[in-house]
């Protein structure tokens, strides 16, 4: 406890001409739960691709800054051995492959892991701890898998590979509020077990209640930062994240003359 | 009767060795997305190896050989040419693959030359007959081998690392690496797999009843062009289903030419690419193949 997990320094990426992130430092203190919270192209995604090396599948390139997972440097590293090192990502949109049954997804995800046959043994009665209904469907396809069960297994056949950091990426995209608070209190025990989480989220004030810590990605750039009950706390992120209005927005509202916003009719 | 048996357990076998041909491109295609033009070549490799070698090193030894080196020569067109392009479009990679069985070809024709090799296979012209049904021991033998090769590959497919490793690429590239799938390391097998079965196919496509290899045996390889095609380039069963197709029609329509003068000759030839445009026109996916599916 207490050294840094994941360590981003200065991390500069882009897509050609289109530069995605701009001096993005953050840090994933072990044994901890670190959000990053931001609207759709602020840079998420890229920062996760960054760190587990996928970026050029999207043509783009990490243009300056560093990577390191307990001291050791992963980048310049072909996207294996980030896994092998102990980084593995549940990607945005769960990503599970959905023409091979549950076991093989399992199975896909230990690939790259060094643990061995023990090793995954063991991975394998964690998941199956930690989503019993892996379990019972192992031999279904997992495109036949509800959202909210192809999600448990997105986030299982990732930690197949018994990673020290685990990356999520949005994981409550798309599912009914009760299979996220669900997924939430899963990635809550992994911690618990001893795995750091990066948690990506738009759904603010699920990731606020997660994290130790979080940190605000508007742009490519990290505006805002700070332990996650302070940032909750704040009115910009009260304001932009977690819905609550403002006075001052409110009494706008009800300065529209018959109290009632209208449309005006639209003449495209 | 006896006719129709023969010819359907000839085509069956010619069949099998078709699909040990279109298993190559399909797990080609699948663990990289490119339709591979410079199979026909790899196959000629590999027979011409076997063929040059079994005088002296004896059969068995030289048809290992031949299936190793086109499995070398498959390795090497794709560390040497194939990743050179990765991350271009895949058609271009296609065309890359043209370029490749050209020079391979080219090679290959100006050794063999007009020679025709004898593969040197211990079954020689003899012929197994029930009843009134005759049917050749390299028939036999062929259809044996690549019914053998396709389980075994089926099951390494289904229950290896390695295979699902190939599925799992073939999937989705980005994914798998994402769970440490080395990208490089499964396109590098599966072209070192495809060109050792095009080897044992290159072997069954030069023995009796056909004169030996030459160099029009690239030709009979891409017979399993059609069988790759209509069975759905991205399915093994649909690989399998189609060579057995192509080399039943092919069989039948070549048995029964006589009666089928009124539609000139050569038939037999023609025969597996009609039954492919037939298929495509009801299943533009071919039999078993992935559709294309596009959210919006």
């Amino acid at each position: 406890m207490g050294g840094s997990a994941l360590l981003v320094r200065d991390l500069s990426a882009g897509y050609g001409p289109v530069r995605a992130l701009r001096h993005v430092s953050l840090e994933v203190p072990e044994g901890t739960v670190v959000t990053v919270l931001g609207g759709n192209g602020a840079g998420k995604s890229t920062l996760l691709r960054a760190v587990c090396r996928t970026l050029s599948f999207h043509g783009g390139a990490v243009t300056g800054g560093t990577v390191t997972l307990g001291g050791r440097p992963l980048d310049r590293l072909p996207p294996d051995r980030v896994v092998a090192a102990g980084v593995s990502q549940v990607p945005e949109g769960r990503r599970v492959f959905s023409r091979m049954t549950v076991a093989d997804n399992l199975r896909a995800g230990a690939l790259g892991g060094a643990g061995g046959r023990v090793g995954r043994a063991r991975a394998l009665r964690r998941v199956h701890e930690l989503f019993p209904v892996l379990a019972d469907r192992a031999g279904q396809r997992a495109g036949l898998l509800s959202g909210g069960e192809q999600q448990m297994l997105a986030v299982g056949r990732a930690l197949m590979g018994a990673p020290e950091v685990l990356l999520l990426d949005e994981p409550s995209l798309g599912l009914a509020p009760l299979m996220a608070a669900r997924i939430a209190d899963t990635v809550r025990e992994i911690n618990e077990q001893g795995t750091s989480v990066l948690l990506v989220e738009q759904n603010a004030a699920l990731a606020l209640r997660l994290a130790s810590r979080a940190y605000v990605l508007e742009v490519g750039e990290v505006t805002l930062s700070g332990p996650a009950d302070e940032l909750a706390a704040s009115d910009e992120v009260r304001r932009r994240y977690l819905g609550v209005v403002d006075e001052d927005a409110a009494s706008d509202g009800a300065a529209t003359p018959d109290g009632l916003p209208s449309l005006s009719r639209w003449k495209g | 009767m006896s006719t129709f048996a023969e010819l359907l357990l000839n085509g069956l076998s010619l069949g099998s060795v078709y699909a040990l041909v279109a298993l190559g491109f399909v797990v080609i295609f699948r663990a990289t997305e490119v339709v591979n033009f410079a199979h026909a070549s790899l196959l000629l490799a590999g027979g011409y190896v076997t063929a040059t070698l079994h005088d002296d090193i004896g059969f068995w030894p030289a048809l290992l050989a031949g299936i190793a080196g086109a499995a070398l020569v498959g390795a090497a067109v794709e560390f040497l040419v194939m990743r050179r392009y990765r991350g271009s479009d895949q058609s271009v990679l296609a065309i890359v693959t043209i370029g490749v069985d050209i020079l391979l070809t080219t090679e290959l024709t100006r050794r063999i030359g007009t020679d025709v090799l004898t593969p040197g296979d211990p079954w020689g012209d003899a012929v197994l007959t029930v009843g009134p049904v005759s049917i050749a021991h390299t028939r036999i033998a062929a259809f044996v081998t690549a019914s053998l090769l396709i389980t075994v590959f089926l099951l390494a497919f289904r229950f290896t690392s390695w295979g699902v490793a190939m599925r799992a690429a073939a999937e989705s590239p980005e994914t798998a690496a994402l769970m440490g799938v080395r990208l490089g390391r499964v396109s590098l097998g599966a072209w070192a797999v495809a060109g050792g079965l095009a080897a044992v196919a290159a072997l069954f496509l030069t023995v009796f009843p056909t004169p030996g290899l030459e160099r029009a045996t690239s030709l009979a390889a891409l017979k399993a062009f059609p069988a790759a095609i209509l069975g759905g380039l991205d399915s093994t069963t649909g690989a399998l289903v189609g060579g057995l197709l192509v080399g039943v029609t092919e069989s039948l329509a070549t048995g029964y030419q006589s009666d089928l003068t009124f539609l000139g000759r050569g038939l037999g030839d023609l025969a597996p690419y009609v039954v492919m445009v037939a298929i495509l026109l009801i299943r533009p996916a071919g039999l078993f193949g992935t559709k294309e599916l596009a959210r919006v």
